[in-house]
């Protein structure tokens, strides 16, 4: 090869090294934000035109959330974490009120047949789409259909909706749904999302519902954005804020320094035991998590299925330290299957019953055929702080009786697949909520056969005393037949019932309005600037 | 030379197809699959059965992979199951990101290192020389994410210089610039060390030769004889190392996303992989095998334009 040719060459190889650096560097500003942004609201509603100008800086908010949101579809909405987000967008034919019961929002009443199967919904008037269009009886009948499978192979996207047996519309502004067992509680299923007729294959992208903020924009493990829905129904709870930002953080102290530097506004669930990093400087709030927290028990397991080893590892363990420990001592101790916000049915001295007494523990034990105690392993979601921290002291506290428990972390989808659907495991320490808030969804499921009965507990009258309290129809009567199946979990120690844990909501002096509700709902439409 | 490209080329695809079955059977074994973060915990045996039943999950892992092989040779990459989106979309979203990192890591490489491996060959002896050589040990020898979290330290804690918040692109370029440039010294940092250390040798190397005696005696300073004869041969190896650095830069880039935050390709690897999206994993692993496998290539390629002596294995 010439000389000449090959110095030309190399020069050409220096600059196209050159050429390709700069390149990385500017290569991706030439995106533009439609490009970039994953999904964008392409809405007809004036409005949506105007969300490229930004709203008044002192009207928006940023809200960290540590779970990526992932698929939007709100009637899929699998993760708390999605649904609490979500609900500033849509609406179902009721919607979750604070204190936990349902208002009416698409739908401005409903009545319930005599029997309890036959639900039907009047629409109300004026109740618009975040696309301008008034909701139709046609839309809504979609909806449901569509939460009862309709796009999905006939597999009810809401489980609750298998229960349905027919959704007819009726004139042109009532909605019928027929069940096929009565059910007072379906009512609570009915948050489900109205959307647009034929939506269904875009509504994840292009998310519109009737609530008080619109869709703007999400991009995957960054951010979702929406803004105040002018047309919004209910004027008198119109959205304060013009836009918020819901930005996805990785972890808890990058929340902590997100707060720290502004950048983050609002922080719904930190930790407890962050509480000293922001005291001082935000307007912090403390709230129970509404689930129950304890060492799952697999009761199908040897020695787990004795009855008197259950009781006395429930006697050897210290469940206020654990509180203190874990929860700077701010979590409520449940002692059964209810937390303490089901006002109705929280048995607060239940959690009495089993004072720490190490040489009673032993004595059980002996009883039992384990006078030297044994070994178990507690298999637990590693991701959860809280639940590993929990588990530690929990391994300590058996020591003292004999009982040598080995940690297992798993990773979560391990932890679904092995432990929560598959019962393959010893104990876990987890917290278990009610998806549809009621303190029947709290019970049911130590029902014998209950699917989602992990621990496999087993009783005859536990089973009998649930029968009859889903069959009643009298309130006074059904809730002292939970209350019975709550004391029978306690006494059988179907598990080591520990707390409702607390986390803390902490945001910027300058925000006020927030509210708790007993589910999982970030609402919005009702925090503003002093 | 083209014969040996052929067999390189072979070899490239040969690797990578090795790559996309490991992780594939990988995926097939471990536990958990991806109806627990899709559907949720609550989900009844007959969601599962049908989302698995639209998504293949239901047939044989060989299958599957087949399936999957074919699609993707047709550019089809399929969906991701957790986010409503085509694997596509997501992984270029995502790939921007970390392109623009690495881009920017590649800059500050060449940037540091050409001139301090320049200089301490220059003054071989001399105290920049020993400074140079004792950083550059040092530097070489801390893994790129401890070097984030150090970075992080001094400037956002200590200084309070750097603000620990990415900025999206399309909300704000010099902001996110501004954001990127530290990550991208983490990753650069290492490398930078290991390339001014070939460099200030392979300089070295050269300048005992007989040809630079001759450069000499022609009448060259020691400044032209550097710059027009021993660069040029010096620069050989220095080219196809960073060639090659290119596929090690996007692979550090996964672990210091993880340490600043960033949401790119390597965060999407990582929570795709605990939230069992198999195809977007499948999709990552792919495309990252292929930069360095690629790379690799380049530098191979590079190394025989330069290097004519290698010509015609």
């Amino acid at each position: 090869m010439p000389k000449f040719v090959k110095r030309a060459l190399l020069l050409l190889v220096v600059f196209a090294m050159l050429a390709a650096s700069l390149c990385g560097c500017t290569g991706g500003t030439q995106s533009t934000p439609d490009e970039s942004q994953a999904v964008s609201n392409s809405g007809s509603d004036p409005s949506a035109a105007q969300s490229g100008e930004l709203p008044p800086v002192g009207n928006s908010v940023t809200v960290g959330i540590a779970q990526d949101l992932s698929n939007l579809d709100p009637q899929l909405a699998a993760t708390a974490g999605i649904r609490e987000v979500l609900f500033n967008i849509f609406e179902g034919l009721v919607k979750a009120s604070p204190d936990g019961s349902v208002t009416p929002a698409v739908a401005s009443d409903y009545k319930l047949s005599e029997d309890g199967a036959t639900y039907t919904f009047t629409l109300r008037e004026g109740v618009t789409f975040h696309n301008g269009k008034t909701v139709t009886v046609e839309d809504v009948v979609y909806s449901l259909e569509r939460c009862a499978g309709s796009e999905n192979d006939g597999t009810p996207l809401v489980s609750a909706f298998s229960n349905v047996s027919s959704i007819e519309a009726s004139g042109d502004n009532q909605v019928v749904i027929t069940l096929a067992e009565p059910s007072t509680e379906f009512i609570n299923s009915l948050t489900a999302a109205i959307i647009p007729k034929d939506s269904g294959a875009t509504i994840a992208t292009d998310l519109i519902g009737t609530g008080p903020f619109q869709f703007v924009s999400y991009a995957p493990q960054d951010n979702l954005v929406m803004e105040k829905y002018d047309g919004y129904w209910n004027q008198e709870k119109a959205a304060s804020l013009d836009k918020v930002t819901f930005k996805i953080v990785a972890d808890e102290n990058a929340m902590v320094v997100g707060l720290k530097s502004g950048t983050l506004d609002l922080v719904v669930h930190l930790p407890n035991t962050l509480l000293k990093e922001v005291e001082n400087d935000f307007t912090v709030r403390q709230n129970t998590m509404n689930i129950v927290q304890a060492l799952y028990l697999n009761n199908a397991v040897e020695p787990f299925d004795n009855e008197q080893v259950r009781q006395a590892m429930y006697y050897a363990v210290n469940v206020d330290e654990i509180i203190e420990f874990v929860c700077s001592g701010a979590g409520v101790a449940t002692g059964t299957s209810m937390y303490p916000n089901q006002q109705q049915y929280f048995m607060p001295e239940l959690a009495e019953n089993y004072q720490q007494d190490v040489e009673k523990a032993k004595e059980l034990l002996a009883q039992a055929g384990y006078p030297d105690g044994f070994s178990m392993t507690m298999t637990v979601p590693s991701n959860y702080p809280q639940h590993m921290d929990t588990a530690q002291v929990l391994i300590e506290q058996l020591k003292a009786v004999g009982i040598n428990a080995e940690l297992v972390p798993v990773e979560w989808q391990t932890w679904v697949d092995d432990v929560y659907r598959g019962r393959n495991y010893e104990s876990t320490v987890c917290g278990i909520a009610a998806d549809d808030m009621t303190a029947r969804e709290m019970l049911v499921r130590y029902m014998s056969d209950n699917r989602k009965n992990f621990i496999a507990f087993s009783d005859a009258e536990y089973d009998d005393v649930m029968t009859r309290a889903m069959a009643s129809t009298d309130d006074a009567e059904q809730t002292g037949l939970y209350k019975r199946a709550e004391e029978i979990l306690n006494e059988k120690a179907a598990s080591l019932w520990i707390q409702d844990a607390c986390e803390l909501a902490v945001m910027n002096p300058a925000l006020d309005g927030f509210t708790f509700y007993r589910t999982y709902v970030i609402d919005m439409s009702v925090v503003r600037y002093k | 030379m083209g014969k040996a490209l052929l067999k390189r080329g072979g070899l490239l695809i040969g690797t990578m197809l090795l790559v996309s079955v490991l992780a594939f059977t990988a995926f097939s074994v471990i536990p958990g699959d991806p109806t627990g973060s899709v559907l949720g915990t609550e989900a009844t045996d007959e969601q599962i059965a049908t989302f698995r039943a639209q998504n293949g999950l239901d047939l044989p892992v060989w299958q599957r992979y087949w399936d999957w092989l074919t699609d993707f040779v047709t550019g089809d990459f399929g969906d991701s199951y957790k986010y409503d989106m085509t694997v596509a979309e997501l992984v270029v979203t995502q790939a921007k990101v970390t392109l623009v990192m690495a881009g920017i890591a590649f800059a500050l490489i060449v940037a540091i290192s050409l001139p301090l491996g320049l200089i301490a060959a220059r003054h071989q002896g001399g105290i920049v020389d020993k400074l140079v050589t004792v950083l550059s040990q040092v530097a070489m020898s801390v893994p790129n994410f401890v070097m984030g979290i150090g970075l992080l330290f001094l400037f956002a804690v200590v200084l309070s210089w750097f603000r620990p918040e990415y900025v999206p692109i399309e909300e704000d370029l010099a902001g996110h610039l501004r954001f990127m440039v530290l990550p991208a010294l983490a990753v650069a940092l290492p490398k930078s060390a290991m390339t001014v250390k070939l460099l200030r040798g392979s300089i070295l190397g050269e300048m005992g030769q007989d040809y630079i005696r001759t450069a000499y005696s022609k009448g060259n300073s020691q400044g032209s004889a550097l710059w027009r004869h021993v660069l040029r041969n010096a620069m050989i190896p220095v080219v196809t190392f960073l060639a090659m650095a290119i596929g090690d830069i996007m692979a550090g880039s996964i672990v210091v996303e993880q340490v600043f935050g960033i949401p790119g390709l390597g965060r999407m690897l990582i929570s795709s992989i605990g939230n069992r999206d198999y195809p977007v994993v499948q999709a990552i692993v792919v495309l990252l095998a292929a930069v360095v496998v690629g790379c690799n290539f380049l530098a191979d390629l590079l190394y025989r334009i330069m290097d004519p002596r290698i010509d015609g294995r």
